[in-house]
């Protein structure tokens, strides 16, 4: 049977083709910065990426995290790099990102946004990185190692971050630790691109991705409206501009634009998804190269508002006394000097939500509660991701935190960059399952 | 009211006709190539048998993973689909109302499902694996020449226990393989099979957690092999319904009796 219910007004966004522009120049950016006299460097999304931006205005990265992201999401491709992959000897267990960024390398073919596969791996000038995961440091040590191969010496910085995440005001020992290691990470800088660094360029961009971060939690933070303006498929296209640039100017410019058009989709009631009845968050990775499962969902009247992952990778939030989890102001003064931008990155970004699970995943169930509350979520999905120990880790325990708060928690297997760990037909036979276990039915069509 | 629910399984399709409450007949038949036919002819021999037609019907369920092949398409046409979670529950519950828990172990899945008055609470399903289903102890009784259905009652008369390690039904196949050689009985052989389906059918539905009454449904609960080592690992009593393998089928058709739940 079927039901036909109530519509709400949905429109697509203003900004859309901003987004696909800026995603797309940014690897172009990458692929040409050497024709323009640029400097190339390679590293993670949750790198402090605004150190290296005191090099120059011409210094362009590509993070690896979203990149293995744009591999699994153009499946053919990421097929290919698997082979590759597994043919070099490494084993189809390791982080999904990594293997599908080795095997790029060892293809020797970059891909761009849009799926144009570009002949010759654009060789970074230098490796900047820290190792927030088992995975993070020693995927760009395998990198340095294949290029090695290929007669060409990458020099790496990684910075470790293992003092952890901090709830409130970080401890001032984690924060000297890690300072200390990025005074030192400027001085390398220097000496491997040759250049002299530049504080005021630190200081903007440091200025840059607290703004930034700030903003796209103010954003997400606008999704706890009914029915929500954005739904978690589209907001992928979006939150990634931080995972990709998120000290760089045009990132929080984009981000202001954006928050303006949410809030005024939110003023004029515009919908994600029409039949809206039902709200789910998820958690961890989507399976990249299947992100139709959402709208699957959405034969249900059933809207994903986001997830601590998408939420909390880039976003920066804060408890308020009264318990409500809320946006991280950016701080109303923008830093001056080397040493004030460089303990504002550290304090800031030891407050990352995302990074909470890795060390005390009791931190992220009650952050899960918080989303579910205040977002008015109706039930949880969890992807048990095989891709990503680091996300992964933990969730079985986050699952009873859950359970135990009386919230409607449905557990999938799969895997964010690798397809062969998914099974489509599965998870939307179980989702039907679950939605109609909550009392919904499939909508008419 | 009459209604049917066709539950088109991985392997038999299932059908249950029923009028206000009471059943008045089932059928089953194995699921071929063509499953609109294979499932479409058990239908029709439960027509016959309750001495009706299609049109008498009100409304017709279907549920299975093949459902969807038989939705709105003839002779079945049903009216609608539902999943085979909420449909085991509904059918569990009809025919013990006490039910909590229900365990579901067909030909190709698993499932656990936490109920409350027919309703489902929450349900785990195996992923990807048969070895926590009724295929594995078929594989198994093709590995040791005997009759499936003889898997039960030979593992009853074994007193011994013989740990299988493999956590895949490929691997545990070679493992009966080495037991047959190292002159194991095959009565042991049967009920290390059924102990390690027990065990990895158990360890799924902790997953949910296990509150009494516990009921067991699905073609492999006509296995008598299957239940008491099922008992053991959840230390538990299970109830075994008169026919086990029809529950989804019938609340299938309790749900089609009920359109506005």
């Amino acid at each position: 049977m079927v039901e036909t219910l109530k519509k709400y007004p949905a429109e697509p966004l203003k900004c859309w083709n901003e987004a696909k522009n800026l995603r797309k120049s940014y690897y172009e950016n990458y692929l040409n910065a050497h024709e323009k006299g640029g400097l190339r460097w390679a590293g993670g999304a949750w790198s402090f990426s605004a150190v290296p931006a005191g090099l120059g205005e011409d210094v362009y990265s590509v993070t690896g995290e979203p990149y293995g992201a744009t591999i699994a999401f153009h499946k053919d491709f990421a097929a290919k790099c698997h082979d590759a992959v597994e043919e070099a000897g490494f084993p189809r267990t390791l982080c999904a990102y990594m293997r599908n960024y080795w095997g790029a390398l060892l293809l020797d073919k970059f891909i761009l946004a849009d799926g144009t596969i570009v002949d010759g791996y654009p060789t970074p000038d230098f490796i900047w990185q820290d190792h927030i995961c088992c995975s993070h440091g020693k995927w760009y040590e395998v990198v340095k190692w294949l290029e090695k191969k290929n007669g060409k010496e990458v020099p790496m910085y990684c910075t470790d971050v293992s003092v952890g995440y901090s709830l409130e005001d970080p401890e001032d020992y984690k924060v000297e630790y890690i300072v200390g290691q990025l005074r030192d990470g400027v001085e390398w800088l220097e000496k491997v691109s040759g250049r002299k660094y530049n504080d005021q360029l630190l200081c903007d961009a440091v200025w840059n991705e607290m703004k930034a971060t700030s903003l796209w939690a103010e954003i997400c933070a606008l999704n706890q409206a009914v029915p929500a303006p954005l739904d978690e498929k589209t907001m992928y296209s979006l939150y990634v501009m931080g995972t990709l640039m998120k000290h760089r100017p045009e990132c929080a410019e984009f981000y202001q634009t954006l928050k303006e058009e949410v809030k005024e989709r939110v003023d004029r009631g515009i919908a994600a998804v029409p039949y809206e009845r039902f709200r789910v968050i998820t958690d961890t990775q989507p399976p990249w190269g299947f992100l139709k499962i959402f709208r699957e969902m959405e034969k249900y009247g059933v809207v994903s508002l986001g997830s601590l992952y998408s939420f909390g990778l880039i976003g920066m939030w804060e408890y308020t006394p009264d318990g409500k989890w809320v946006p991280k102001p950016a701080p109303k003064q923008k830093p001056e000097t080397r040493e004030d931008a460089l303990r504002a990155i550290v304090e800031w970004t030891l407050n990352r939500p995302e990074w909470a699970h890795f060390f005390r995943p009791e931190l992220k169930t009650k952050m899960m509660k918080s989303i579910v509350d205040q977002w008015k979520a109706d039930a949880v999905l969890l992807h048990y991701n095989r891709g990503c120990e680091g996300l992964s880790v933990h969730i079985a325990e986050n699952r009873l935190g859950l359970v135990d708060a009386g919230i409607p928690v449905f557990p999938f297997e799969g895997n964010m960059g690798d397809e062969r760990e998914f099974d489509l037909a599965g998870t939307t036979a179980r989702l039907s399952a679950f939605f109609e276990s909550m009392g919904l039915k499939k909508l008419k069509e | 009211m009459m209604t049917a629910g066709v539950d088109v399984g991985a392997k038999m399709a299932k059908v249950v006709i029923l009028k206000d409450g009471h059943v008045l007949s089932r059928a089953k038949g194995l699921v071929g190539f063509d499953i609109l036919k294979s499932a479409g002819d058990v239908f029709q021999k439960a027509l016959k048998d309750a001495g009706i037609s299609r049109g008498d019907l009100q409304r017709v369920a279907a549920t299975g993973m093949g459902r969807e092949a038989v939705l709105q398409k003839p002779p079945i046409n049903a009216d609608e689909v539902i999943s085979e979670v909420v449909a085991d529950a509904a059918g569990a519950c009809q025919v013990v109302p006490t039910a909590k828990t229900v365990i579901d172990v067909g030909a190709e899945e698993g499932r656990g499902i936490k109920v409350e008055g027919g309703k489902v609470r929450d349900f785990v399903i195996n992923e990807r694996c048969a070895a926590g289903a009724g295929t594995f102890v078929e594989t198994m009784a093709r590995a040791l020449e005997v009759r499936v259905e003889d898997m039960g009652p030979m593992s009853l008369r074994s007193t011994n226990t013989i740990p299988m390690n493999a956590q895949c039904c490929v691997f545990a196949e070679s493992e009966v393989v080495t037991l047959i050689h190292a002159k194991t009985s095959k009565d042991d052989i049967a009920k290390a099979i059924h102990d390690a389906i027990a065990g990895r059918i158990s360890s799924m539905v902790l997953r949910v957690g296990v509150e009494k009454d516990v009921v067991l449904i699905g073609g492999v609960a006509l296995n008598p092999g299957f239940g008491p080592p099922l008992e053991k690992e959840l230390n538990t009593k299970i109830i075994v319904p008169e026919y086990p393998e029809f529950v989804g089928a019938l609340g299938a058709a309790v749900i089609a009796a009920n359109p506005q739940r």
